[in-house]
């Protein structure tokens, strides 16, 4: 038996990670919103993306799942979230 | 051309430089020897090498069906002998360049590529400390060096026309472009560029506009995808004020003599990115 972890919840997902967002960007996000300009620091920015979904959610991001479009919005990283969410549980 | 299989690098100095030239090369498939002088650091540069690659990956920038290279760390300088290519970086001070690269040049074999990856001394100066002073060459790599394709060459006086062949090779294998630039203290990048930021640092000293204004106006007006005070973060502070102070002391250029809120942030240990605070503070704030 397992305890059920609100991380697999899609709502609960999306609501922290906008939350997330809207503290580290400091600006209102959309679900839907292309969070990334070209650039540097949005690039560097993608990869405390990356670290945050791991740490926060207890997966791992590797392979073919380690690809931008993934981080695009909060739309796409929940799904991701989700996806692999589901893999750790077997 | 050369094929990623007839390279062989070692890397020494495992900061900030020698991490990203690591991950690079071992992203497109080139096995590195990474040299530093004790363990514990060499640890943390693996994880740190480790997270560059993912970072790496993550932007769509490795060659596809290269395999990584293996990455070896060592405290054993001489550890490089068996390397085709030996790439110094260390920290920008004098004294510890001219030790080790006095050092790589009694263990290296006649045809091994010596590139510095220096950001202000003159080649020519250190081409005095290597037994072969031909086959030193300055190559000036980008932070992130796995992100940015292109470096800034430095041919010193007497680096030979072999020795440019081999350079362009490894940087062609590293999906790399240089530029080539004769040889001078800072070269082009950092003569302009760190004078740049120390007069930025002295505007905020001088309380003319806020870090986040200053580089806001670069960026919003002048079209800098990094504005030169999270630049300064990016390179390191310490680093930075290392590097000013020898472009101060050879051309005597007093925009050069880095400013006192920089020798302050020094001091204070708020060397920019890799220590979670500098010009700006990183440990709450996205970029």
């Amino acid at each position: 038996m397992t305890t059920a972890n609100p991380a697999v919840d899609p709502k609960a997902v999306e609501a922290q990670l906008l939350a997330f967002l809207t503290e580290r960007i400091k600006a209102p996000v959309e679900p839907g919103d292309d969070l990334f300009r070209a650039g540097l620091v949005s690039s560097m920015f993608a990869m405390q993306l990356v670290v945050h979904l791991e740490d926060t959610y207890d997966i791992e991001i590797v392979g073919p799942e380690l690809t931008l479009d993934h981080f695009r919005s909060v739309d796409a990283m929940t799904a991701l979230v989700l996806r692999l969410s589901g893999k750790n549980d077997g | 051309m050369t094929d990623h299989t007839e390279h062989r690098l070692a890397v020494i100095g495992a900061g900030v430089m020698g991490t990203n030239i690591t991950a690079l090369a071992t992203g497109h498939g080139v096995p590195v020897v990474l040299v530093d002088v004790d363990d514990e650091k060499l640890a943390a540069a693996r994880l740190t090498v480790r997270q560059k690659l993912k970072h790496a990956q993550l932007m769509g920038v490795l060659p596809e069906g290269r395999g990584r290279g293996e990455l070896v760390t060592t405290t054993t300088l001489a550890d490089v002998a068996e390397a085709t290519t030996v790439i110094e970086a260390v920290t920008e001070v004098t004294e510890v360049k001219n030790k080790v690269l006095t050092e790589v040049g009694g263990l290296v074999a006649p045809g091994t590529l010596v590139i510095s990856n220096t950001s202000c001394i003159p080649v020519d100066e250190m081409a005095t400390w290597v037994p072969r002073g031909d086959e030193l060459v300055g190559v000036h790599f980008m932070n992130p060096a796995y992100l940015i394709e292109m470096v800034e060459v430095i041919r010193g006086t007497g680096t030979s026309d072999a020795t440019m062949e081999r350079v362009t090779a490894l940087l062609s294998v590293l999906g790399r472009e240089g530029l080539v630039v004769n040889d001078a203290p800072g070269f082009v990048i950092n003569r302009l560029l760190h004078p740049l930021i120390n007069r930025a640092a002295m505007l905020v000293q001088e309380g003319v506009a806020s870090a986040e204004v200053v580089d806001g106006l670069l960026e919003g007006c002048l079209g800098h995808s990094t504005g030169p005070l999270r630049t300064a973060d990016l390179i390191g502070v310490d680093n930075l004020a290392d590097s000013l102070v020898v472009l101060h002391e050879r051309t005597g250029d007093p925009e050069c003599a880095p400013c006192d809120l920089m020798l302050q942030l020094v001091r204070d240990g708020h060397h920019g990115r890799k220590t979670g605070r500098g010009f700006f503070d990183y440990r709450k704030a996205a970029e």
